[in-house]
């Protein structure tokens, strides 16, 4: 199963994927248990001259324990998930660590709209760049976003980074990752946000730390 | 000794009585989601009293009083029902229809002036819920109307059936506890 | 001597509940007969489902053959292509599972299993199938009104479904919102009439714990929606004002909250999908232990885990949203909740698969469907628990993963379950038996290309495909795996096509089929207890009276392997 999911990219893409393969295996193993117990009675139980089913109600305790207590082992597994998930979660969500790599993201109809600081590091200032659909980064740094809508809901979806967001008009919400390997990988917008939708899809391309300077070179030349 | 003797209708009015809480849990929830939906915008957007200064508490308080009565007067139609008291039910029935009715046009009212002064739903978030809390109600008692109207053309057969008056009475008075809740919401906070 | 008069509640009704309808009016179209409307809110799902089923076939082969032309529709643009998953999504939910499985099954059955007469409102049940039928009606004029039918999903979320411009289409909309206004006032009428029945009109005998299982799960169902749907009935008022009266509910230019338009769907829309499933799951409750010969195993436990079903439904309604924007801090809480709600339906699964055990399994049509419903939703709980833990949410939201899961666990009850209960009563229905062999050949065709359709549909959210895209070529990364979407395509056509032996095996037997004894599975419920179909008002001349549970198969007190209801025994208490 792991195999389908893209490449990882990403420093946190290991913890979800990991949790991903924990969550594989114990939905394999409930899958081959039931499917096996099915097919199991069914060949066993099946109608046969001569003998009656057993009469069991299944509502005393001695009887209803085959049910509940698999019940109760499928919630303490359930909930080791949920542990395990707590850490991936703040990971992902929670907080930034502070960093000189910093982007505005803007979902609209029907492209991203990403605005680069510029060597001066601040928004709104005159060496500010915006490009459409081309999101650069340098590999191994954190890179802090700042994502909102200019009209309807889109969501920013960085699969080989394992990243998901909202984007939402009148709001702005802030998120992080870190590329660990240069490539080019894509960006679809995950949120049906009208008859453009199919095909929004922006470029992620992670720089080495050579070809990043490079870029910044090209793109301020005078600084 | 006693003998226990069962109504033929006994257990049709009990059906229509549950029937008709289900129905009142179900809009509890309707309004209740306005409800929550207002106050959680509210909590999250500040200068909505200003806005609510433009709201007349007195016309409002009037309307108050105007609805609490009408529930009172629906009661004593529903008594005279179950005391196959005709002309009881005719009058209060009648009493609480105009009660409503004067509601609605005082909302009216109140809706035209704002109109007037270019005050509209779309105008401000606090009106965007105003229209809709109030207009939504403003329908249910409409229907309330309708219905106890139909009640009062029937009344002969309403006589008969006092849980049907009962089951219109039920109705009548979540309409009105709506209102009280909505009054506070809107006018006093 | 003293009279004192009182009700008394819960003594079926004796008096005669309606006439005898005589006309072809007043006995087909306008009937008062919860067993008509029954099979008129079956007819309606069905006529539905060809609508729903023909929208999945546009859809499904626009994405296997980009930009071709579609046989039966043409050229297929993305405004286009927004109209067919928005309409699919909205006609096969509220149109097609919740006609079929609450207003069908539920009506039919539940006077029937509780040995009443009728249902608590006879007309009110009558105006609810108008209603919906009339929902139905504004909804198929949406297509033809300009600007075409809604595209906003069938989730409708805002600001895209807030603002004409936004979609392009206006009135559509308008009607959308408007023919959901209309169905959820039909459903709340019969909510409220399956309820009062089943609270004032059980048989004598018939305990709450006497009922068969379908029934506690139509009244689960019932409450849960009665309850649920208020907060969207405002939110579509509240939409409603935002597209045609100026607000800005839900748009933030104007003050709104896009959040707010989701936290209200939600609300409503977790529980929904407990509505539609909880019936189904009750229908393969019923038939497992016929076809095993043996007590539903642990019954009380599935009525208790239902309650907490219904009752969970109402608090994991956020795992929806969890990349939505709303504050992180709300992420574990609504994991753990949803992570909960596995519990009840785990219990009934095993529950369901301890029924087989030690059972003396026969392997009719019904069966074979009960049996299939339960594998099918085994899988798509199973894919629940990956969508249901925040951060693996994370790279599933959104893409084809979540469309394999909400297929495995809805599609799994309106197919396996409603088809298993539609092979066991339609005798009961109809006074006619389907043809076993070709229920079979319908039975494992829809088993392969069920599977066929959604499986791969894992595999291709899992590689990032996202959902609601007209065309996959258009991703690079998707373009290697097109040939997945093609495979799924074929099988979804297989998928249609294979309800072709359904549809002639309907057809045939109703006209020409064997005709139905009244008990020809040798069941316990009390419909099996008056012929096939019933009379008029169900019973005759005498209602009947209820000595023991709904399971009563295989008793040791008993020759033969089965004991009715109804039946009095002279033996030992």
């Amino acid at each position: 199963m792991m195999r389908w999911l893209p490449e990882n990219i990403s420093t946190y893409g290991g913890d979800i994927d990991a949790l991903l393969s924990l969550i594989y295996s114990l939905t394999v193993f409930w899958f081959f248990l039931t499917l096996g117990l099915i097919g199991l009675f069914l060949f066993l139980y099946r109608r046969r001259d001569g003998r009656r089913a057993a009469y069991v109600r299944g509502e005393r305790p001695a009887e209803a324990a085959w049910i509940l207590i698999p019940a109760a082992i499928v919630l303490v597994l359930d909930l080791w998930i949920d542990h395990r998930g707590a850490d991936a979660w703040a990971k992902v969500k929670g907080h930034i660590a502070p960093t000189a790599y910093r982007v505005r993201v803007t979902g609209k109809q029907f492209n991203w709209e990403f605005l680069y600081p510029g060597p001066d590091g601040k928004f709104g200032t005159p060496d500010d760049l915006q490009l459409d659909n081309e999101l650069h980064v340098p590999v191994n740094q954190v890179v802090h976003g700042t994502l909102t809508s200019k009209d309807v809901i889109h969501n920013f979806f960085l699969p080989n980074v394992r990243f998901k967001q909202d984007a939402l008009p009148g709001r702005e919400v802030e998120f992080w990752f870190q590329a660990t390997k240069p490539g080019k990988y894509e960006i679809p917008c995950a949120e049906l946000c009208g008859f453009g939708h199919s095909g929004m899809n922006g470029t992620l391309i992670v720089h080495t730390p050579e070809d990043y300077q490079q870029w910044v070179k090209e793109r301020w030349p005078s600084q | 000794m006693e003998a226990i003797a069962t109504l033929p209708g006994a257990a049709a009015a009990h059906r229509g009585k549950v029937g008709i809480w289900w129905f009142l849990a179900s809009e509890i929830m309707v309004f209740g989601g306005l409800i929550a939906s207002y106050i959680i915008s509210r909590m999250g957007g500040p200068g909505w009293e200003a806005e609510a200064h433009h709201l007349s508490v007195p016309l409002a308080s009037l309307n108050t009083l105007i609805l609490l009565t009408s529930s009172l007067t629906m009661v004593l139609a529903c008594a005279a029902a179950e005391r196959r008291d005709l002309g009881g039910v005719r009058t209060y029935l009648l009493c609480t229809i105009v009660l409503g009715l004067a509601f609605l046009g005082i909302k009216a009212f109140e809706y035209s002036g704002k109109i007037a002064a270019g005050i509209l739903p779309g105008s401000a978030p606090f009106w965007s819920f105003y229209y809709t809390m109030t207009g939504l109600h403003g329908l249910h008692v409409l229907a309330g109307i309708v219905v106890n109207t139909l009640f009062f053309l029937g009344a002969a057969k309403v006589v008969r059936h006092p849980h049907r008056v009962e089951m219109g009475g039920l109705y009548w008075h979540f309409v009105d506890v709506v209102w009280i809740f909505l009054f506070p919401l809107l006018y006093l906070a | 001597m003293t009279v004192s008069v009182q009700e008394v509640p819960g003594v079926g009704s004796e008096e005669p509940v309606h006439q005898e309808p005589t006309g072809f009016w007043r006995r087909y179209i306008f009937s008062v007969d919860h067993k008509m409307i029954g099979r008129q809110y079956l007819l309606l799902s069905a006529a539905m489902a060809l609508v729903g089923g023909f929208l999945a076939y546009g859809l499904r082969w626009q994405l296997a053959f980009p930009d071709t032309w579609v046989p039966g529709l043409g050229f297929i643009g993305p405004e286009t292509y927004n109209v067919l998953i928005t309409m699919h999504g909205t006609t096969m939910v509220f149109f097609v599972a919740m006609p079929m499985l609450l207003g069908g099954f539920g009506n039919f059955l539940i006077p029937l299993m509780i040995g009443a007469r009728d249902m608590a409102f006879p007309r009110l049940n009558m105006l609810s199938f108008w209603t919906i039928f009339t929902g139905s009606l504004v909804l198929l004029a949406s297509y033809v009104v300009p600007g075409g039918a809604a595209a906003g999903g069938w989730t409708g979320y805002a600001p895209l479904s807030a603002r004409p411009i936004y979609t392009g289409v206006n009135w559509g909309l308008n009607l959308w919102l408007l023919a959901h206004a209309i169905e959820f006032a039909s459903f709340l009428m019969g909510g409220v009439n399956f309820l009062t029945t089943a609270m004032t009109m059980r048989a004598p005998g018939m305990t709450f714990f006497r009922l068969p299982l379908i029934v506690w799960q139509e009244l689960t169902a019932a409450v849960v929606f009665l309850l649920s749907v208020g907060p969207l009935i405002a939110g579509a008022v509240m939409l409603l004002m935002d597209r045609i009266a100026g607000t800005s509910f839900f748009v933030p230019a104007g003050g709104g909250d896009p959040l707010l338009w989701q936290h209200l769907f939600w609300f409503f829309g977790h529980p929904e999908v407990y509505v539609v499933l909880l019936p189904a799951a009750g229908l393969a409750c019923e038939v497992l232990p016929v076809f095993c010969r043996k007590p539903l195993f642990g019954y009380r436990w599935i009525v208790y885990s239902t309650f907490a079903a219904g009752i969970l439904s109402f608090i994991v309604w956020a795992h929806h949203m969890f990349v939505s924007g709303m504050d992180p801090r709300l992420a574990m809480p609504f994991s753990i909740t949803t992570i909960l709600i596995s519990v009840p339906f785990a219990i009934m699964v095993f529950a369901m698969i301890a029924t087989l055990w030690g059972g003396s399994i026969r392997f009719a049509t019904p069966m074979l469907f009960a049996l299939g419903f339960l594998a099918m939703f085994i899988c798509g709980g199973l894919t629940g628990i990956f969508n249901g833990s925040a951060p693996a949410n994370i790279p599933l939201h959104g893409t084809y993963f979540i469309v394999a899961h909400f297929h495995y666990t809805l599609l799994s009850g309106v197919f396996f379950g409603g088809f298993a209960g539609l092979y066991f009563w339609f005798p009961k229905m109809f006074g006619r038996m389907l043809n076993e062999r070709l229920g079979k050949v319908h039975f494992w065709l829809t088993l392969i290309a069920f599977n066929a359709t959604f499986f791969p549909m894992h595999f291709l959210g899992l590689a990032g495909m996202v959902r609601r895209i007209s065309n996959p070529l258009q991703y690079p990364s998707l373009e290697p795996l097109q040939a997945v979407n093609v495979f799924i395509t074929l099988s979804a056509i297989g998928l249609i096509l294979a309800q072709v032996p359904f549809a002639f095996n309907i057809v045939r037997s109703l006209r020409a089929g064997e005709p139905a004894p009244a008990n020809p599975w040798e069941a316990t419920t009390l419909e099996w207890s008056t012929a096939s179909p019933p009379p008029h008002d169900n019973w005759g001349e005498t209602a009947p009276a209820v000595y023991r549970w709904a399971y009563e198969y295989s008793s040791p007190d008993a020759g033969e392997d089965w004991l009715p209801q109804d039946r009095l025994l002279a033996l030992k208490p």
